[in-house]
């Protein structure tokens, strides 16, 4: 397709490189995965899961009702003592046979979470898949392994985990909540997202492969309110959010005095900030990265770039140059980089705070290229001349929006980035090794990548400060909120 | 003058090359992309064993690589050794085919400027259209990098009409950063081209290494105005990673830099794997290596 | 059928990821097998070896180095009815391949960690390996007393050159074999049978070994002198003689083959 490079004409590009759907054998219909088995929804209904770069159907699901919800969780609750019961060395032989099936059914689950989210292939290939194996394959050596990750304490399981996952990397998150929790004896029932819930349901599929005992964990997809639901059921003993900061919120006041424990993973407006002493060609990498990976639905996007300066000019010309080499497309296509917006709704979301940074006052620059007739899309975009104040600076747009700010000193950079509610990410782009650390050491932010963007390791700690949320995923901290340490005091919220 | 490094990030410059790597040539691109990668050959034999006769057969091969295929164009040059300069330019004659010759003590440069410039001067005079020369790593590692630049000026001067690429040996430059400090001092000394090796030695042209001087390519163009080119030699021996070559090209210098008027690869075994995966896209078959002569 | 003649497996030594004979020439009788009796030059090609295999061993990810032992575990369990070991001891070696490889990248954070030093510094200690390591293997379990010491070994990214159990060298010969099909890259693990009087010394007095662990409940004098000359570490231990043994104490068995690395780094613009 062609690009921003119309100014020049091109030589030579690149034939479509479709990726091949062929060999996906998709169900003509799914069912609520509960007690080990997909099964009619009772109240539920059966949905339509739509792929965003075409608008066809990918697959018809089930989405759970009040009552599949509940029966969701009583078959939980039922598995779990016979699941915690097993020594750590066989619930963690389950995983890595999980993991391992992961890694052999790894093609057919890169092309449908492209299908069903939208996507890139590349990404999903090399990033989303990959990623949920080896955070599979992590924590299933920790489940014999418990009290050396929880310093020598003595430790138990929760219970009965409620968890709801997003829509931007469905089976990556799925696996970040699962892993750790079943590692450490308890049992789940995992939400999907209302409009990715399909390569969840071929999890389900690979942990039938598994022989994983029925019960120890359910796939029941659906709307909101089906989350809201899973949220209040009595009978759990933990719930995992990752989604939006304000739907976090309302879970956290949800849960108010039935005190169960609460991870949250929630939004951010992550500063990526340049100093002129970086690698600047890298440093642009990194910012495409940051905001342009999963066309920018990703939590700790690096959408607010904080520039020194003095190379201000240089750094926003390379990068709009840059930009205009993003090729934006059909998602199965290998050599698409940015891919389709998740739904008609995210988009309209997008476009609305794209409007109100131009009314603002901010510059806008929106890279040119040919988008598809149907299907949701939005071409990557850069402001200049933003302020602090702008919603485009403040609010999370969860899109492939960039807003550029500048600052002349490190201490200025370090009041910016930390002038927001969020506290997810940040980047730090500079040559000097003190400096990076002194700034890491100084920014309200649970993760900071130093000359680098949106690097994910299952045993790297991952989460935010203030309202980005509280609890963390990966490593031995991603323990920590699947287990119980104080046994004399069962309704200790950790 | 004390010196100073630029600043390149090694995990991320490899990382940049690598995912480049990634893109997927297929078809009608594929195609395209190997009669580009022939053009852009500089079909090299530089051997204590070569003659004449070896020589000419070389030639006629770089003029007309595939008899069989005869959309596969003509390579760009030929790269020999200065005493074999004459045989290639008669060989060349009216061909397109450009006559290069290596010179300064090459592979090494372990001799005196003196030295340099006269087998450069002779490689001239017996009709050479492109002179590659090696920059003096023993002034560049002890920190002279006033008498790096000298060298190639007064190498420069000497050329004439020929066209000057400048191999900078990455490999024995140490870092990222030596890599893109000498592209710099090489391009401020008047080099037409900059070139990463001399393929006698270490890795050559490694994706990172490419990626690396066509950066500093690109910020020099954009500073000063002036076209310089690029040369990748050593360890490209595979379509493959010919094709890798043009994507680092294309995606970040742009298109008007795919011309051989711009980019060279230098290459010996790799014209006979371009022309397999161009047999294997015609015919969906993977070919025998003997179908096409060496020379 | 039953007038087949059966072809004789030949039993040799696992070095550098082949399968060698000794250099001497010279065998033992193991039930109706000869098997190798290693010298101390294959005790030094071993050392070679894995020296050899050691930085590209130690250059992998942790979760590369544990998706191949898991793989090791896969091998070992679809070729378990050829060892010849009791079931019992197969089974529990399958899981301490599986246990290990599970440390190999949480090891760190347990062992290592940051130091909160009273100066503008970020201080990190980390553990790494510490080389090839030489492992003698108890006579009993055949298999189990190999296996738990190999693998926190090269769950801790070393190279190992092990002593196989005197009385029944088989199973650790076996376990070459498995290798073979498991991505355990040659060189990261040589197995040698033989004399354990002869062998263990020719091990232990090798300069070029980092550590030595001596599973079998003797020869602790000799190999302790012997060790010093070139101040290689040395670890003592009784041989597991089950997967609760072999896993009871895994921190000991990877901090006796790791050295903690501290670094120190400014922080200040």
């Amino acid at each position: 397709m062609a690009t921003q490079e119309q100014r020049t004409s091109i030589v030579w590009d690149y034939a479509p490189a479709p990726e091949s759907p062929d060999h996906v054998r998709l169900r003509d219909s799914y069912g609520l995965f509960i007690d080990g088995d997909f099964r009619d929804p009772g109240d539920g209904t059966r949905v339509q899961s739509i792929n965003p770069a075409t608008e066809e159907v990918v697959a018809e699901v089930a989405f759970a009702g009040p009552g599949d919800v509940r029966r969701a969780v009583e078959a939980a609750r039922a598995a779990q003592p016979g699941w915690a019961a097993l020594s750590g060395l066989e619930r963690g032989k389950y995983l890595f046979r999980v993991a391992r099936l992961i890694q052999e059914r790894a093609r057919e689950l890169a092309v449908v979470e492209s299908m069903d989210g939208g996507k890139p292939i590349r990404e999903s290939r090399d990033v989303d898949v990959p990623l949920a194996a080896a955070h599979f394959f992590h924590y299933a050596g920790w489940a014999d392994k418990l009290s050396y990750g929880m310093g020598g304490r003595a430790v138990e399981p929760l219970g009965v985990a409620g968890q709801i996952v997003p829509w931007n990397f469905p089976l990556l998150m799925a696996a970040w909540k699962l892993a750790p929790a079943l590692a450490c004896g308890n049992t789940a029932v995992l939400k999907p997202a209302e409009t990715t819930p399909v390569t969840a349901l071929l999890l389900a599929e690979i942990l039938q492969e598994a022989e994983l005992p029925p019960g120890v964990v359910q796939i029941v997809p659906g709307d909101g309110a089906a989350g809201a639901t899973l949220v209040r059921e009595p009978d759990i003993d933990k719930v995992a959010f990752t989604g939006s900061t304000s739907v976090g919120k309302n879970i956290q006041a949800a849960l108010a005095g039935r005190g169960i424990p609460l991870t949250l993973e929630l939004g951010g407006k992550s500063a990526n900030i340049v100093f002129e002493d970086a690698a600047l060609d890298q440093a642009v990498e990194g910012i495409v990265n940051g905001i342009f990976f999963n066309q920018g639905h990703v939590c700790c996007a690096g959408s607010r770039l904080l520039i020194q300066e003095s190379v201000a000019e240089t750094v926003v010309s390379k990068l709009w140059d840059r930009m205009g080499r993003l090729r934006v497309g059909d998602p199965l296509d290998k050599n698409t980089d940015v891919g389709a917006i998740n739904s008609r709704e995210q988009l309209e979301r997008i476009t609305a705070l794209v409007a109100s940074g131009e009314e603002e006052g901010a510059v806008r620059r929106t890279v040119v290229c040919d988008l598809p007739d149907r299907g949701y899309w939005f071409a990557p975009t850069l402001f200049t001349g933003v302020a602090p104040a702008h919603r485009i600076a403040a609010e999370e747009i969860f899109g492939p929006v960039v807003s550029v700010l500048t600052f002349r000193t490190q201490a200025e950079a370090i009041e910016k980035a930390n002038s927001t509610p969020y506290g997810l990410a940040a980047g730090i782009w500079t040559d000097k090794g003190s400096k990076a650390f002194e700034v890491a050491a100084a920014l309200q932010a649970g993760v900071v990548w130093q000359n680098t963007y949106n690097k994910f390791d299952p045993s790297a700690a991952f989460g935010g400060y203030k309202e980005s949320g509280f609890g963390r995923e990966g490593g031995m901290s991603g323990l920590r909120p699947y287990l119980r340490h104080d046994v004399s005091d069962p309704g200790v919220t950790l | 003058m004390i010196r100073r490094l630029p600043h390149v990030d090694r995990v991320g410059i490899e990382e940049r090359a690598a995912t480049l790597g990634k893109r997927s040539i297929k078809t009608t691109a594929k195609q395209q992309g190997i009669r580009l990668a022939v053009s852009m050959v500089d079909l090299t034999t530089l051997e204590g064993s070569d003659t004449p006769g070896k020589v000419r057969h070389l030639c006629a091969k770089a003029v007309c690589p595939a008899p069989s295929m005869p959309e596969i164009p003509s390579v760009a040059a030929v790269c020999v050794y200065p005493s074999l300069v004459a045989v290639t330019r008669e060989a060349l004659e009216g061909t397109g085919v450009k006559t290069a010759s290596v010179a300064t003590a090459f592979p090494s440069g372990q001799a005196s400027l003196d030295v340099k410039l006269r087998d450069t001067e002779e490689a001239v005079a017996a009709g050479a259209d492109e002179i590659d020369m090696v920059i003096s790593r023993e002034a560049f590692l002890t920190g002279d990098d006033a008498r790096v630049m000298e060298e190639i000026v007064r190498v420069k001067d000497v050329c004439g009409d020929a066209h000057l690429k400048v191999i900078l040996e990455t490999s024995e430059l140490g870092s990222y950063d030596h890599v893109r400090h000498a592209s710099m001092l090489a391009m401020e000394a008047g080099a037409d081209f900059i070139k990463t090796s001399t393929g006698k030695t270490g890795t050559g042209a490694t994706p990172g290494v490419v990626l690396v001087m066509l950066e500093a390519i690109r910020d020099y163009v954009d500073r000063t105005g002036r076209v310089v080119g690029m040369k990748a030699a050593g360890g490209v021996s595979v379509s493959k990673a010919a094709l890798h070559m043009l994507v680092l090209v294309k995606e970040t210098l742009g298109d008007e830099w795919l011309t051989n008027e711009r980019f060279r690869i230098g290459a010996s075994s790799l014209l006979n794997d371009l022309l397999m995966q161009y047999q294997k896209t015609e015919t969906g078959r993977y070919a025998r290596p003997e179908d096409f002569s060496k020379e | 059928m039953s007038d087949r003649l059966p072809v004789r497996k030949t039993y040799k030594l696992f070095i550098g990821g082949a399968f060698v004979r000794s250099e001497s020439g010279r065998y033992d009788r193991a039930g109706e097998f000869n098997i190798p009796r290693g010298s101390r030059k294959d005790v030094r090609d071993a050392v070679a070896a894995a020296r050899k295999a050691a930085v590209g061993w130690a250059g992998k990810t942790a979760y590369n180095r544990g998706q191949i032992l898991y793989r090791f575990a896969e091998a070992l369990e679809s070729r378990a009815a050829d060892i010849g070991a009791e079931r019992s001891d197969v089974e529990a070696s399958i899981d301490v391949l599986v246990h290990y490889a599970g440390w190999t990248d949480k090891f760190q954070p347990v062992l290592g960690g940051i130091n909160p030093v009273a100066a503008p510094f970020l201080s990190f200690s980390v553990p790494e390996p510490t080389g090839v390591v030489g492992v003698v293997a108890p006579d009993s379990p055949p298999l189990l007393g190999l296996v738990a010491e190999l693998a926190p070994a090269l769950a801790a990214a070393n190279t190992v050159v092990a002593v196989l159990s005197e009385d029944r060298p088989l199973p650790g010969l076996d376990l070459g074999e498995v290798m073979g099909i498991a991505d355990v890259p040659g060189g990261v693990v040589n197995l040698i049978s033989g004399r354990r009087s002869e062998l263990a010394p020719a091990l232990a007095g090798h300069h070029a070994l980092s550590a030595i662990v001596n599973a079998t409940g003797e020869l602790a004098a000799e190999i302790d002198k012997l060790a010093s000359e070139s101040v290689t570490r040395v670890r003592h231990t009784s041989p597991a003689t089950d997967y609760a043994t072999a896993t009871a104490d895994p921190l000991s068995r990877l901090e006796a083959v790791t050295e903690l690395k501290t670094a120190w780094h400014p922080v200040g613009a």
